[in-house]
């Protein structure tokens, strides 16, 4: 348990024991060792190839895909092993919803963007979907700006509405655990804060963890804040903390911009 | 100055090369309309040939030419799309896929007519079909295959990873992931090589000369066990094997100005599918 700075305590979503990760026969990631809180911000910094995005995307082995990787160590989620036999990927990614760096809208309307989760997973019935898909768009907080166009095509909107269309297709399944791997870093400031403010929303409600390069955004954002370089996580602690009193050399270097 | 002086000559050179393309072509066509118009008319294209060809219409040629590539492409096309799947969404590169790519490769480089006499071994006497629709649509189903394989791995792998990892992000298996966000955008240039291998299957004469057509068959098939003539066969016949061959030659033209039209229609038809699927999913 852990006291924080706004309100109350928090439960361990995700823990990571000793994960070492291969890419071939380059190791990628060293001994990472890592506890992930339900309904808090956490964000992966550290320089370009430190490793952080490939530790996020461990979290819904979508590393699986790369011929010739491997990994070693242990990672549960609710307490179920997350590379284990029991647990199957498509049930793991249920839970674990993902947001790309490129927005990837698919090439069809909005609306079957949105419904592409659910009717993947079963989900028929039109006014089961039609109601997803609002709530989603709501909760993406892009319902009002599309909501009249739902069979126009996701290609038209603009990258910042792309970006949320992702995170709103992402929400329909209805995932405990968001994985954003630099959402906002293709975005206009102004998009940018809107999905920043989203995220400020969307914690209350889901677990997530964020990677990304800008400082102010982990600042601004995040409730944890974990320092990667080199494979090996340096630190981690209290977003605060970080970026105040950092216990580490390292971590001191990359956020005042020495490195990186 | 030299050096600008020969950069416009090759220039022009190359302009020259472009230009004899179309010159070719345009003479190919005027011959072929010039002296083919005249044979054709509606009994020309709808009734059964008289005395061997020299009067009558083309009808059964027609027919079986439609038949040989409608039932070509309904073999090769699913096969070569599953195969291009494989190749493109499952296969890991290795030892064993540059087998399968030097196969296909090989199987573009056989002459049309050893695939008739491999048809012949195969369809006709060894499955005993006979010479027949089957047999010669297997045939050229053979032929094209390489088309089309390699046309649809190429629109396949023109689909960008990352509608593949958004898909299977949310959850999605491979196959879902493959069925309904890679291959619903890759059908438009699938449909390009498909073009290709229908005007193949129209024109060929070799394999279908050892399997299937009729020298002379002046009635429409009753099943897919039978005989058909096909134009390009039919063209050949009245070119070269007819006792009166000047006579008949108008009626050669005919045919091959009816197989021209034939080929370039249904390649209108697959261009315009593929607009329509190019302005439907567009990334």
């Amino acid at each position: 348990m852990v006291t924080w700075k706004n309100n109350g305590v928090s439960e361990i979503k995700i823990q990571v024991k000793n994960l070492d990760f291969y890419y071939g026969g380059t190791q990628a990631l060293f001994g990472i060792t890592m506890d992930i809180f339900s309904r808090r911000v956490t964000a992966l910094i550290g320089p370009s190839g430190c490793g952080k995005s490939t530790f996020l995307r461990t979290l819904n082995r979508m590393n699986d895909i790369i011929d010739g990787t491997r990994l070693t160590g242990q990672m549960f989620i609710d307490g179920q092993d997350i590379n284990g036999g029991i647990t199957d990927v498509v049930k793991l990614r249920k839970k674990v919803g993902m947001v790309f760096q490129k927005s990837n809208p698919f090439p069809k309307s909005i609306f079957d963007n949105v419904a592409y989760g659910p009717r993947t997973h079963g989900v028929k019935n039109h006014k089961q979907l039609t109601e997803i898909v609002e709530k989603s768009l709501r909760q993406a907080a892009l319902w009002d700006e599309v909501k009249d166009r739902l069979a126009v095509s996701a290609m038209d909107l603009s990258g910042g509405q792309q970006q949320r269309l992702c995170i709103a297709r992402a929400l329909a399944i209805e995932p405990d655990v968001l994985l954003m791997d630099e959402p906002a870093s293709a975005l206009d400031p102004k998009a940018t804060s809107k999905i920043e403010d989203l995220i400020d929303q969307l914690c209350n409600d889901y677990t997530i963890i964020i990677v990304t390069h800008n400082m102010q955004q982990a600042a601004r954002v995040s409730d944890i804040t974990a320092f990667f370089y080199e494979g090996h996580l340096i630190e981690m602690g209290q977003t605060e903390q970080i970026f105040t009193k950092p216990m580490q050399k390292e971590t001191e270097d990359y956020i005042t911009g020495r490195f990186g | 100055m030299a050096g600008r002086l020969s950069q416009k000559v090759m220039c022009w050179i190359m302009r020259l090369t472009a230009y004899f393309v179309v010159v070719i072509v345009g003479f190919i066509v005027f011959e072929i309309v010039w002296r083919g118009a005249g044979a054709i008319s509606w009994e020309f294209l709808f009734s059964m040939p008289r005395r061997s060809g020299a009067e009558g219409g083309i009808w059964p040629a027609i027919v079986g030419t439609l038949l040989l590539v409608v039932g070509s492409i309904i073999v090769a096309f699913p096969l070569g799309v599953a195969t291009a799947i494989y190749l493109s969404e499952y296969a890991r590169q290795g030892r064993f896929m540059r087998a399968i790519r030097v196969a296909i490769s090989t199987l573009a480089g056989v002459p049309s007519i050893v695939f008739g006499l491999f048809g012949l071994g195969l369809f006709v006497i060894f499955l005993k079909w006979g010479c027949s629709i089957v047999s010669g649509c297997a045939t050229l189903a053979c032929m094209i295959l390489p088309t089309i394989i390699v046309s649809s791995e190429e629109s396949l792998r023109a689909v960008p990873q990352s509608l593949r990892e958004g898909s299977l992000a949310l959850g999605a298996t491979k196959w879902q992931t493959v069925w309904s966000n890679v291959l619903p955008y890759s059908i438009g240039g699938m449909l390009t090589g498909l073009i290709l291998a229908i005007g193949r299957v129209a024109g060929e004469t070799a394999p279908i000369l050892l399997t299937v057509a009729a020298f002379y068959l002046p009635k429409l098939p009753h099943s897919i066990f039978d005989q058909v003539m096909a134009l390009p066969y039919h063209l050949y016949v009245l070119a070269t094997q007819h006792p009166d061959t000047a006579a008949v030659l108008p009626k050669a033209y005919g045919t091959a100005l009816v197989l021209l039209l034939l080929v370039l229609g249904v390649g209108l038809a697959a261009i315009i599918l593929r607009i329509h699927f190019r302005k439907k999913y567009k990334w």
